[in-house]
């Protein structure tokens, strides 16, 4: 069987930079691991001496993908450590921007980055000429889902309108109106875009391994903006215990700051969302999760690909409904929030696109930060990502080496790994 | 034959290459002009064979340098996308200290932090983060945070039938005045439209917000006169400097070496 050296510097189709390495030998795994290069820029440090009303327009630019899920658990945390309270409009609002931005993100991974590993292309490029129709109702859907963003958020990349307290500009009953029409009117393509990856489905490979999920859970909705931390493997806790749960820690042969709770690992992201929080989904969207065969609690990572296009359908379930909430109640386009400036710690936490995301923030007195912590998702999962390659290459030396490539970079990129979020991320170069 | 495009990012959040991504459709025009043949963000396909480079992302480390180095000389147009690449990014707020500083806040609170210490690994061996025209030749800089994607468009257009290019050298008050909004200043804010580049579309003050000057500044800034409007509105000396050094640290760093 001989030697097996994998080397795959600068994973593509995920954002960020990381490296996949694998050695094998006779039919042996000698070393596997996954590993991150991208430059650190110290957000936690450098917001040091900043205003509060200005933390959310920084860490938002921690990254460009999840930028809303950064500004909101920002401005969750700045809301916590000054007691501010928000109204039920913002409160819907801010739901209807996460909805936003995962349907932008998740429209985005299926369809543009994982889809081609699917069809065997290397890109969504080839895809346009061989697949036309089906690419063109994915760039409709990104695009209507970066309408909804700009619509609720004032930008798609690096929100404008969402401020400390709540909104400086609300949409009108009319642009909503109009908003939910076309979502209603999108609903065929989401089907015929999930139909294509039902037939497809099959390439997923099937690996199982057990481990903890970990996310934002409530009594009475899927959590994504509000609710206590929740585990597969039972017990709830509130947000500001989140030091409890993610234990950061760094390793010699490591590249990120890892995380770890009870187990080895925990997952966060859709996947992890879905297993805690099935229940609690639309009735379309569970239709589904039927279809897929998704069931909670899933051990297969490969399977957070499908649990985003589920919630695609949920997120649009849930937005109809919440416009329909909106505009029962009435909406003020004038409300702007008063708050007083208070000295204080609070943590705030949201689950995004790729998993729970914490921002934990100390002001002064004068509303002007003292110390900042920021847990990404993606770092939560990179534990995670690590032993399961540990677990799934000894299953694949028989394969020729570019399958075997193939298959860590879609293991990599089911994770949806958004590496730029990269408060904190170091890179060891590994000697043998 | 089509020129052939390469993107690379180095320290950034990548938002600048999602909005060439957010073109949406009018991605395909791009792609009747050039052919992509490096997009990591997008594409597994890599060529080193490109006549544009598109570069996103402040330069922190030696390793950023040679890379940067080696990509001006394989490109005959280098053209750098957003705030981070033009001016340092929000991250050059972090020049402030020097790297050692910014690991110890970051990391020395959890176990196992004593291998960040120091620069023996040359991933971690930090300097200053720098824009990339200061480490090398820039051709042109699409200014924003984000850029604005029909900026990127008509700037590739211009570069590729050699026109001048299309960003403007007024303030950003000239675009938020043709929006009909209220003065910021009038409003209670602070606002740094009357010196910011425009050519964004003022989506900031039009939704309730301000000018940082994410773009940079006009060729001839009335900072001066921009002084006077501060002062004017009652407002501190220290909040005109938090103000101007979220994107433009440059201006007010220290320039004596790393």
């Amino acid at each position: 069987m001989g030697e097996i050296n994998i080397n795959v510097e600068h994973l593509t189709r995920v954002e960020g930079h990381g490296n996949i390495v694998l050695n094998a030998k006779d039919g042996t795994v000698e070393f596997v691991q996954w590993q991150v290069s991208e430059a650190p820029r110290f957000f936690e440090s450098f917001v040091r001496g900043r205003p509060y009303n200005e933390l959310s327009h920084i860490t938002s630019r921690i990254c460009g993908i999840c930028s809303i899920g950064h500004s909101l658990a920002s401005l969750k945390a700045t809301e916590a450590a000054m007691g501010i309270q928000i109204t039920e409009q913002t409160q819907i609002l801010r739901r209807l921007a996460i909805h936003a931005e995962n349907l932008q993100s998740h429209v985005l991974h299926v369809g543009y980055l994982v889809a081609p590993d699917l069809l065997g292309a290397p890109s969504v490029v080839p895809l346009a000429s061989s697949h036309t129709d089906a690419v063109l109702k994915i760039v409709g859907l990104h695009r209507l889902a970066n309408e909804f963003s700009n619509l609720v958020c004032g930008r798609t990349v690096h929100p404008v309108s969402l401020i400390v307290g709540g909104f400086s500009h609300i949409p009108s009953e009319k642009q909503l109106k109009e908003i939910r029409q076309k979502w209603v009117d999108a609903i065929p393509d989401v089907v015929a875009v999930a139909e294509i990856v039902l037939s497809l489905a099959h390439k997923l490979p099937n690996f199982t391994r057990e481990t903890e999920f970990i996310a934002l859970t409530a009594d009475d909705e899927y959590a994504i903006y509000d609710g206590d931390i929740g585990s597969t493997d039972g017990g709830r806790w509130p947000v500001a215990e989140y030091l409890d749960i993610t234990n950061e820690f760094v390793v010699p042969h490591s590249t990120a700051k890892y995380t770890k709770h009870k187990r080895e690992s925990y997952m966060v992201g859709a996947l992890a969302r879905f297993n805690l929080n099935y229940d609690k989904m639309g009735p379309l969207a569970k239709e589904w999760a039927g279809k897929f065969g998704l069931q909670p609690v899933n051990h297969n990572p490969f399977m957070n690909n499908v649990a985003q296009l589920v919630e695609i359908v949920h997120s649009i379930e849930d937005t109809l409904a919440q416009i329909d909430k909106l505009l029962e109640m009435g909406v003020n386009v004038n409300e702007r929030p008063k708050y007083e400036v208070k000295a204080g710690r609070g943590v705030g936490a949201v689950d995004v696109p790729r998993g729970i995301l914490f921002h934990d923030y100390t002001y002064d007195d004068k509303g002007v930060c003292v110390k900042a912590n920021c847990i990404i998702p993606t770092n939560q999962n990179h534990n995670n990502i690590n032993l399961d390659f540990q677990a799934i290459a000894p299953t694949l030396l028989n394969l020729p080496e570019k399958e075997i490539e193939l298959t860590l970079e879609m293991l990599v990129r089911a994770y949806d790994p958004c590496i730029s979020c990269s408060t904190h991320y170091l890179d060891v170069q590994w000697k043998r | 034959m089509k020129p052939k495009v390469a993107f690379f990012d180095f320290a950034s959040c990548e938002g600048c290459q999602l909005q060439v991504v957010n073109l949406e459709e009018a991605i395909l025009d791009v792609l009747a002009l050039v052919d992509i043949v490096s997009f990591r963000e997008a594409m597994k396909e890599h060529s080193d064979d490109y006549d544009i480079a598109i570069i996103e992302g402040s330069i922190a480390r030696p390793i950023d340098i040679d890379r940067i180095k080696k990509i001006r000389e394989q490109a005959s147009i280098l053209i750098t996308i957003g705030a981070c690449a033009h001016l340092g990014g929000v991250q050059r707020l972090g020049n402030q200290w020097d790297a050692e500083a910014n690991k110890v806040e970051v990391y020395e609170r959890h176990p196992g932090s004593e291998i960040t210490k120091g620069d023996s690994n040359p991933y971690f061996a930090q300097i200053k983060h720098r824009a990339v025209s200061e480490i090398v030749k820039v051709d042109a800089a699409i200014p924003g945070c984000p850029i604005d994607s029909n900026e990127f468009g008509k700037v590739l257009v211009a570069l590729l039938t050699g026109k001048k290019l299309p960003i403007p050298d007024y303030p950003v008050c000239v675009e938020c005045k043709k929006n009909e909004n209220i003065c910021v200043f009038e409003t209670g804010g602070f606002c740094m439209g009357p010196v910011a580049r425009a050519g964004c579309g003022a989506p900031c003050p039009t939704h309730g917000g301000e000018c940082e000057a994410c773009r940079g500044y006009v060729d001839h800034p009335h900072t001066q006169a921009h002084g006077e409007v501060l002062k004017k509105y009652g407002l501190s000396p220290d909040d005109i400097m938090t103000k101007r050094t979220m994107y433009n640290y440059r201006d007010f760093e220290d320039k004596g070496g790393d």
